[in-house]
C-alpha cells in the first residue's frame, strides 16, 4: 500500500499528535537531568518540578512590594495591547482593503503604495515611533499596528478582487450601489478572510508586542522576560514563553471558531 | 420600433475584433436562444446586452431608451454558476432582489416582514420552500439555478438574460429546468435572451434560434475577423413555423 493512502485511525491519530508534545517534554527532563547532575546550581535548565512551583508562585503569590500578582497585570497590559493593534489593523485593513479591491481608481491610487510600505521593516521605524509617540502604550499599539496592516490590506484587497465577477454584476442588475455592494456583498464575502488574515497577523503581533516591551515598558509580558534575562531566571522565562504560546494558541482557536459560527457558508480553511 | 434594437454592434478586444456587424431586432415576451462555437462571441454578445461592456461600435436599446452604461435593474441575469450570493440563505437572497436597492441594502421592520412573505410566495411558486433557511451551497445544482432565476426575477427584470443556466446540470435536471423556465413564461411573458451549447435545448425554449459564427475566415490569421449572426431561425412550433402540425414529427422528442 503506498505511504499517501495510509490514513491512521482515531487512537492513532491522538497518539500521533501527542508524540512530538511528549518528546520535547521527554528531551528536555533528560537534558535538564543531565545538567543538574553535574551541577546542581545550574540555572540553564531548571528541573520540570522547579518551572511548575515557579509557576504555581508567579501566579498566586503578590510582588513583595506592592502585593500585586505582577503575572496577571503583566498578562492584562500585554493583551491590551495586542489586542487594541489588532483591533486597529483588522478594522483599518478591511476598509482599505474593500476600497482598494472594490474601486479601481483607489486600486491605482493606493496599491502600489501599500506594496511599498509593507517592504519597510517595522522595527526599524520602532525608534522613530519612541520619538514621536512617546514611551507609554501609544507607540506599543502603533508598532503592532504598521506591523500589521500592510499585510491585511493587501490581502483583503486581494481576496475582494477574487470575489467572481458574477455576483458583483448580479447586485448590479438588482440595481445595488457601489454603497450597498461594499456592505452587503463584498463585507461580508471577506469577513472570513479577514479572519484568517487576523490569524496569520497574530504571529508577527506578538513578535512586535514584544520587541516594543522589551526596549521600553514597565509592565507586560515581553518586558518580565527580558527583566528576568539579566538574572538568568530560566524557570520565570519558560513560565511566560508558555503562557504566551498558551494565549496566542487560545485566540487563534477562539478565532477559529468564531469564524465557523458566524460565517457557516465559507468553506473550513485549516 | 421593435423592443429591443441592437444595431451594427462591433467590439474588439486589443484590437483583435471578436463579433462584428450584428444587427438584432426582438420583440416584447420573445425568446431568444443564442448557440454557436466556443470562443465566438456569444458570451460577449450577452455581456454587451448586459451592458457590463460597453461595444466598440454600435448600440443597444431597450424600448427606445438610451444605451445602458452599466448594468441595472432593466436587465436581469442567471450566470452558469456563481449566480446566488452564497452567504445569504435561500430566503435571504430572495429578499435581496428587491432590498438591494434600497440605501443600506436591507430592510427594517414591517417592511423587512413583508419582504419576506413576499420571498415565502416565490419560494413555494419556484418549489424551494422547504430550504427557505439553508444556504445556497447545501442546495443542488439545479436548485441553486432555480433559486438564480426566481431571485433575479423579484427584481422584474424588462430583459432576463441566461448565460448557459443549464451547462453545468445533469440531463434529467436539465428537462425539469426546461419546464419550469417555460412555466414561468407563460406566466410571466418576459423576454429572453439565452446562451447555451445544446441545440435541442436552443430550439426547444426558444422563439428564436441566432447562430454566431465567423463568416470570414482567413487561414493565415484566425483572430483577424469576428463572429456575427450568421443564422436566424424561426424556432417556434418546432422548428417548423408558420404551419401547425397535425402529426407527431418526432423532431423534438427522438425516441
Amino acid at each position: 500500500m503506498r505511504l499517501i493512502n495510509i490514513i491512521p485511525g482515531r487512537a492513532l491519530a491522538v497518539f500521533l499528535v501527542l508524540v512530538p508534545f511528549v518528546a520535547v517534554m521527554v528531551a528536555y527532563g533528560i537534558g535538564s537531568e543531565i545538567r543538574l547532575a553535574a551541577n546542581a546550581q545550574d540555572k540553564l535548565l531548571p528541573a520540570p518540578s522547579t518551572v511548575w512551583d515557579t509557576m504555581v508562585r508567579l501566579t498566586t503569590e503578590g510582588d513583595r512590594r506592592t502585593g500585586r500578582i505582577l503575572f496577571w497585570h503583566d498578562s492584562w497590559a500585554s493583551l491590551q495591547r495586542l489586542f487594541l493593534g489588532i483591533g486597529i489593523s483588522a478594522l483599518l485593513g478591511l476598509i482599505f482593503g474593500l476600497i482598494i479591491g472594490l474601486l479601481p481608481i483607489a486600486r491605482s491610487l493606493l496599491a502600489q503604495f501599500v506594496a511599498v510600505l509593507s517592504m519597510i521593516p517595522p522595527l526599524a521605524l520602532l525608534p522613530i515611533l519612541f520619538i514621536v509617540f512617546g514611551l507609554g502604550e501609544l507607540s506599543k499599539v502603533v508598532l503592532i499596528v504598521i506591523g500589521t496592516l500592510p499585510f491585511i490590506i493587501r490581502d483583503l484587497s486581494q481576496r475582494t478582487l477574487e470575489i467572481p465577477q458574477e455576483l458583483l454584476v448580479k447586485a448590479q442588475t438588482l440595481s445595488a450601489s457601489s454603497w450597498v455592494i461594499a456592505i452587503r456583498v463584498a463585507l461580508p464575502l471577506v469577513m472570513p478572510r479577514l479572519i484568517q488574515a487576523v490569524r496569520l497577523s497574530l504571529g508577527p503581533a506578538w513578535l512586535f508586542l514584544i520587541a516594543a516591551e522589551a526596549i521600553a515598558s514597565d509592565l507586560g509580558l515581553g518586558y518580565r522576560i527580558f527583566l528576568v534575562r539579566r538574572y538568568l531566571a530560566m524557570d520565570v522565562i519558560l513560565t511566560y514563553v508558555i503562557w504566551i504560546t498558551i494565549l496566542a494558541f487560545v485566540i487563534d482557536w477562539l478565532l477559529r471558531k468564531a469564524s465557523r459560527r458566524f460565517f457557516p457558508w465559507a468553506e473550513d480553511g485549516l | 420600433m421593435s423592443f429591443i434594437t441592437v444595431r451594427d454592434i462591433f467590439q474588439s478586444y486589443d484590437r483583435r475584433p471578436i463579433i462584428e456587424r450584428v444587427n438584432i431586432e426582438a420583440d416584447e415576451g420573445e425568446f431568444v436562444s443564442i448557440v454557436g462555437a466556443s470562443g465566438c462571441g456569444k458570451s460577449t454578445f450577452l455581456r454587451l446586452l448586459l451592458a457590463q461592456e460597453r461595444p466598440t461600435r454600435g448600440e443597444i436599446r431597450i424600448d427606445g431608451a438610451d444605451p445602458a452604461k452599466e448594468p441595472g435593474l432593466d436587465r436581469g441575469i442567471v450566470f452558469q454558476k456563481y449566480s446566488v450570493f452564497p452567504h445569504m440563505t435561500v430566503r435571504e437572497n430572495i429578499v435581496a432582489g428587491e432590498s438591494l436597492r434600497s440605501g443600506w441594502g436591507r430592510f427594517f421592520g414591517e417592511a423587512a416582514k413583508a419582504a419576506r412573505a413576499r420571498a415565502d410566495e416565490t419560494l413555494t411558486r419556484i418549489g424551494l420552500d422547504h430550504v427557505a433557511d439553508n444556504y445556497p451551497a447545501t442546495l443542488s445544482g439545479g436548485m441553486q439555478q432555480r433559486l438564480a432565476i426566481g431571485q433575479a426575477l423579484t427584481a422584474k427584470p424588462r430583459v432576463l438574460l441566461l448565460d448557459e443556466p443549464f451547462g453545468a446540470l445533469d440531463p434529467g435536471t436539465r428537462l425539469s429546468m426546461h419546464d419550469f423556465l417555460q412555466d414561468l413564461r407563460r406566466e410571466t411573458g418576459m423576454t429572453v435572451f439565452m446562451v447555451t451549447h445544446d441545440l435541442e435545448e436552443a430550439f426547444k425554449l426558444g422563439d428564436r434560434v441566432l447562430v454566431f459564427d465567423k463568416p470570414r475566415w482567413d487561414p493565415h490569421d484566425p483572430n483577424a475577423y469576428g463572429a456575427t449572426v450568421t443564422y436566424d431561425f424561426d424556432a417556434r412550433d418546432g422548428g417548423i413555423p408558420f404551419q401547425t402540425l397535425k402529426e407527431d414529427t418526432h423532431v423534438l422528442a427522438p425516441t
